[in-house]
């Protein structure tokens, strides 16, 4: 096991010394720090070594069709459980097959987008965690108020707004009266106690007017950030986060106290343009490595890594399907024998496309070797001399 | 966000634009040409305030769970 390249010349030398080296270094503190003798510690080191180099890959290893597998078979198996979920505490977010489907699927937005957001130190207490949260959760009118109610005698429009709220929050009725005008326009406004009074600037004021003014009033956004509709505070370990429905990484970066170097945000397509493709790919493989083991599923990561680079290698986050890599696929024949077989077929005619036949299906298509595992090389011979292993004897066929 | 946010991010890697030595190294290496890498935008927060044109390499050192620190790399388009 663990593949000699020297031997071959199959194109690159997957891993070299220095990869293994890395991964001991990690663990050389910890079996330092260990109580057995310099003896069994040495041993250790060595078998560790042996393993990590028995869990590699061979080259010509078919490894798409691994992580394929590996993640399918465990994902058709959380099926049932998935689309049933008790109302818990807290919020709900997709969970399970849905979410697995709408990462891999790259969905522009998700169904619950959520966001993450960790306080700076000097925030990092109930309250200051409180009433960020209340200045991130979008407040429309309508969540401050305790009724609306037409004055027909004056033909008015009488908003009683809620005292406890207003307190808390500190909202200012004229800053409301400000939002209100943004969005409605001709209409005067005036403050009496806790009441907010409108008047549509017009000759006849109907009574219809009034009503549909009601209804306006009420979605106007008065504070918060637009499209977060809920923001709870938790507490985990000793650190208070905030978690939120809906997702706005640009606006919430900007709010006071909040820890912007671990802001984060299921929307990979938002994090792919605030942060880059790079933080992208890490949110991708977060997000699936999550979802995969709140349902128990235990997948070696090295098989999500490798379904995230290919997600993200054209610089943009592609879907799996047709019309991301699978359609995008370099092989007519590949791609005809996955979907919409006749137009690839026929499209390949009029342009007088080829075929090289590298890849899997291709081979499998036209009943030939693929070039995979051992189909890779045709015959490898070891040379006599070892110090220049570089030359193979290769005969085709 | 502002540039060192992004910078300081935990979710974000180092990214450095490699020069021409480099480049040939990186491709004498692996065996390949500039086009072959994976693609990166021109117009990436992380790149955009490198500088990077297109055409350029940047290698990304990223911090694995299975290899330790691992290093990527992208060219521009």
């Amino acid at each position: 096991m663990g593949a000699n390249c020297s031997i071959f010349e199959v194109g690159v030398i997957i891993m070299d010394e220095s990869v293994i080296q890395n991964v001991l270094g990690l663990y050389e503190e910890k079996i330092d720090s260990l109580d057995i003798s310099p003896k069994e510690k040495t041993a250790l080191k060595l078998s560790l070594k042996d393993r990590y180099a028995k869990m590699r890959y061979d080259p010509g290893d078919a490894v798409g069709v691994v992580a394929a597998q590996s993640i399918s078979e465990p994902a058709t198996q959380t099926t049932l459980r998935s689309y049933h979920r008790a109302a818990g505490a807290g919020l709900n977010i997709t969970q399970g097959l849905p979410r697995i489907l709408e990462i891999f699927d790259a969905r522009k937005v998700p169904v619950t987008p959520s966001m993450k957001i960790y306080l700076k130190k000097e925030y990092n207490n109930k309250d200051k965690a409180v009433e960020i949260a209340s200045s991130i959760k979008e407040t429309d009118l309508k969540h401050i108020m305790v009724m609306d109610s037409l004055d027909l005698a004056n033909m008015a429009l009488e908003v009683e707004l809620d005292k406890g709220i207003i307190k808390q929050f500190n909202i200012i009725p004229d800053k409301i009266i400000s939002a209100v005008k943004r969005k409605v326009k001709n209409v005067n406004a005036s403050v009496d106690g806790n009441k907010l009074i409108f008047e549509i600037k017009k000759d006849k004021v109907t009574i219809k007017d009034l009503q549909a003014l009601r209804f306006k009033l009420r979605d106007v956004h008065v504070k918060g950030i637009k499209g977060i509709t809920h923001c709870i505070v938790e507490r985990v370990g000793d650190e208070y986060v905030l978690y939120t429905l809906g997702s706005n990484l640009m606006k919430v970066s900007k709010i006071e106290g909040i820890d912007t170097s671990r802001l984060c945000s299921n929307n990979m397509f938002e994090i792919a343009e605030v942060l880059g493709i790079e933080a992208a790919r890490n949110t991708l493989v977060m997000e699936i490595i999550e979802t995969l083991r709140a349902q128990g599923v235990d997948t070696d990561v090295r098989h999500l890594l490798l379904v995230a680079d290919a997600m993200t290698q054209s610089g943009e986050i592609q879907p799996i399907g047709r019309y991301g890599l699978s359609g995008s696929k370099s092989s007519v024949l590949a791609r005809a024998n996955f979907e919409e077989t006749i137009r690839h077929l026929t499209d390949a005619a009029v342009y007088g496309l080829s075929d090289d036949l590298n890849g899997i299906v291709e081979n499998v298509m036209i009943g030939k070797t693929a070039k995979v595992g051992t189909g890779l090389v045709d015959i490898a011979m070891k040379t006599q001399k070892k110090e220049k292993p570089k030359k193979v004897a290769e005969t085709k066929e | 966000m502002k540039d060192e946010e992004i910078i300081d991010h935990v979710l974000v890697p180092k990214h450095k634009i490699l020069d021409k030595k480099e480049i040939e190294t990186v491709c004498k290496k692996y065996g390949i040409t500039v086009k072959d890498l994976p693609k990166i935008l021109k117009d990436d927060p992380a790149v955009k305030m490198l500088g990077a044109k297109p055409g350029d390499v940047v290698s990304i050192e990223r911090i694995s769970s299975t290899s330790g620190i691992s290093v990527y790399y992208r060219t521009v388009i």
